[in-house]
């Protein structure tokens, strides 16, 4: 499935019972201390420091305490996390475990998207085994008072229910609706107690973290964006897939991985990212340059540029939760700029407006979605103005 | 909806909603097993459901609304439902859009009048790389040509009176 040349972190070799019968013989401060040492970054699109994380997690007090894996991977061009649930399952579980472990948790749920109801019965199966393994239920492989177990809660179609606060409310049998913030799931979560909402690959990547060490991990990727990252690879290439890449990695290599040399542009991060022009290229892929929770997408150089910025528009005003004015408002009055554009009837005053309205929705939107819907479309305005107004006439 | 058969569901809705002890987390379970047995949630259901979970009816009208996979209205024996997302339109998903209107003589959004299908668009499915992806039902489909529809539509139509293959969600 996965298309990688190297084995670096994920995709490297691992005996997952012996992985975690070893870490349940660590202390839960030096497991935490590790995943910090190895500056993991949720690889969720966040990018928030695993180990903070699960340190506030396990220093909040709470009768209950939840782990919960966000595997609603609904971000345009990401379907890593559907390769990891079909063929890494016993590794995210283990991954979730030594997060309970860490944290002080009996109860763990995965958040499966509707979509992938498909993957539900061997995830099911793996659980069971798993079960039978002592890795999951009572005093796990030995350990006296550790339990810990985890059912999947399958979600019912919504792109909004991955950000962390929506689904703790779909799971409540609510609207996916975002909560403000604070307080935090880390304190305040799933039915009132700490919860740490976690992405399916950043639970794979602190077991082997905590397994094979801190140093190991960083001897891949930059000082700021430490180790190795899943990207999911769609578009104009002659080899899309999932391949596991250094984080740091310029996007003009990444392309010669793929085959996709000859691309006009790459949008990085998915609907919520930006798009990267040919001039672009030698840019990095890290947390301190262009950002991803691993959506890569290739446009070669046949590709009309304004037509994916209307795909991406259409995309956040049928997914905006409507909870919030400058989401609701801001996503239609775009598409309905891009439609004038489209037509040839767009005035650079008005584009001005827009692009103007981008920022104050980047600004004062909720949640993320309305914070980041303006990216695609802003960054495609500025890197693509001369082919929009070259191709668009409204007298033709 | 039959007297009888309602009494049948809502022995059903308590059985389940018990299973959660009434609790509103049980609700979108709920929810899920009946649109997947009825395929859909009608406004019966929804007061059989908030009479469980002892909330207004409108709460549970609510959370019906705000889903995709949830529906007020009657869907197809199968959904088919096509990515309309940025990958799969550059893989070419406009001609599988049209060869399915075709196949079907019905447009996105409506359903055949036999009941047996139901079409609509989708955002991303997480198979961009095998695009255009489509889904029925729970099953995937990828690198769906125009050419193949005929025979994915068939292949369910076939399957009249076979068990539908809708996750089973406990
Ligand atoms: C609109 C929106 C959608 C999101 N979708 C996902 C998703 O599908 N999967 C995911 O892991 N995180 C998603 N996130 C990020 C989560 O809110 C959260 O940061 C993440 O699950 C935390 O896990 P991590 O720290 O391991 O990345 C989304 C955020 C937003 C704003
Ligand atoms: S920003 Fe959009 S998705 Fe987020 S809360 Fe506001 S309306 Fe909902
Ligand atoms: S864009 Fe269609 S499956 Fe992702």
């Amino acid at each position: 499935m996965s298309k990688t040349e190297k084995k670096l972190v994920i995709f490297s070799d691992l005996d997952v019972e012996k992985a975690l019968k070893n870490a349940l013989q660590k202390s839960r401060p030096d497991i935490i201390g590790e995943v910090r040492d190895s500056g993991l970054k949720g690889r969720g699109g966040a990018g928030f420091p695993t180990a903070v994380k699960w340190n506030l997690a396990a220093a909040a007090q709470g009768e209950r305490k939840f782990v919960i894996c966000n595997a609603d991977e609904g971000e345009p061009g990401t379907f890593k996390d559907r390769v990891l649930l079909t063929d890494y399952a016993d590794q995210l579980i283990a991954g979730m475990v030594l997060a309970a472990y860490a944290i002080g948790s009996k109860d763990g749920i995965i958040y499966l998207r509707a979509e992938y109801t498909y993957l539900r019965k061997d995830l099911e199966a793996t659980i069971e085994k798993m079960r039978g393994k002592k890795m999951l239920g009572k005093r796990i492989l030995g350990k006296d008072g550790f339990e810990f177990d985890v059912h999947i809660h399958m979600g019912s179609g919504a792109y909004i229910c991955g950000e962390e606060t929506a689904l703790i409310e779909s799971l409540e049998g609510h609207r996916g609706e975002p909560r403000n913030r604070p307080p935090f799931p880390v304190t305040v979560g799933y039915l009132g107690c700490p919860t740490s909402v976690n992405n399916v690959e950043t639970f794979i990547t602190a077991l082997h973290i905590v397994e094979k060490g801190a140093k190991w991990f960083k001897t891949f990727g930059t000082e700021k964006s430490t180790g190795s990252k899943l990207f999911s690879v769609s578009g104009d290439c002659e080899k899309p897939g999932v391949y596991e890449l250094p984080m740091g990695i310029t996007i003009k290599k990444l392309l010669e991985t793929v085959g996709g040399e000859d691309a006009k542009a790459v949008q990085v991060g998915g609907a919520s990212g930006t798009c990267v022009p040919r001039k672009d290229f030698d840019r990095a892929i890290a947390y301190e340059d262009v950002s991803t929770g691993g959506s890569i997408i290739v446009f070669g150089q046949q590709r009309d540029m304004l037509q994916v910025a209307i795909n991406f528009m259409e995309f956040f005003c049928e997914e905006s939760c409507g909870q919030c004015t400058p989401c609701r408002l801001g996503t239609e009055t775009l598409l309905e700029g891009l439609d004038l554009l489209d037509e040839g009837k767009c005035s650079l005053k008005h584009l001005r407006e827009l692009c103007s309205l981008g920022e104050t929705m980047q600004l004062s939107s909720k949640c993320g979605l309305g914070q980041s819907a303006p990216n695609a479309f802003l960054s495609i305005v500025e890197n693509f103005k001369s082919e929009i107004f070259d191709t668009r006439c409204s007298c033709r | 909806m039959l007297a009888s058969e309602r009494e049948q569901l809502k022995a059903e809705i308590n059985k389940m909603a018990k299973k959660f002890d009434y609790h509103r987390s049980g609700l979108i379970p709920v929810l899920q097993y009946v649109q997947n047995i009825s395929r859909h949630i009608s406004p019966e259901s929804m007061q059989d459901i908030a009479e469980a979970f002892k909330i207004h009816p409108v709460e549970v009208q609510g959370v019906v609304s705000f889903y995709s996979f949830l529906s007020i209205e009657r869907k197809g024996k199968f959904v088919v439902r096509l990515c309309r997302t940025i990958s799969c339109d550059m893989a070419g998903k406009e001609a599988v859009a049209n060869q399915l209107e075709n196949e079907l003589g019905i447009e996105f959004g409506e359903t055949t009048d036999d009941g047996m299908f139901t079409l609509e668009f989708t955002n991303c499915l997480g198979m961009c790389d095998m695009g255009p992806a489509m889904l029925v039902n729970d099953d995937i489909h990828t690198r769906v040509t125009p050419e193949k529809v005929a025979d994915i539509i068939d292949s369910y139509r076939n399957r009249f009176g076979a068990h539908v293959t809708h996750g089973e969600h406990a």
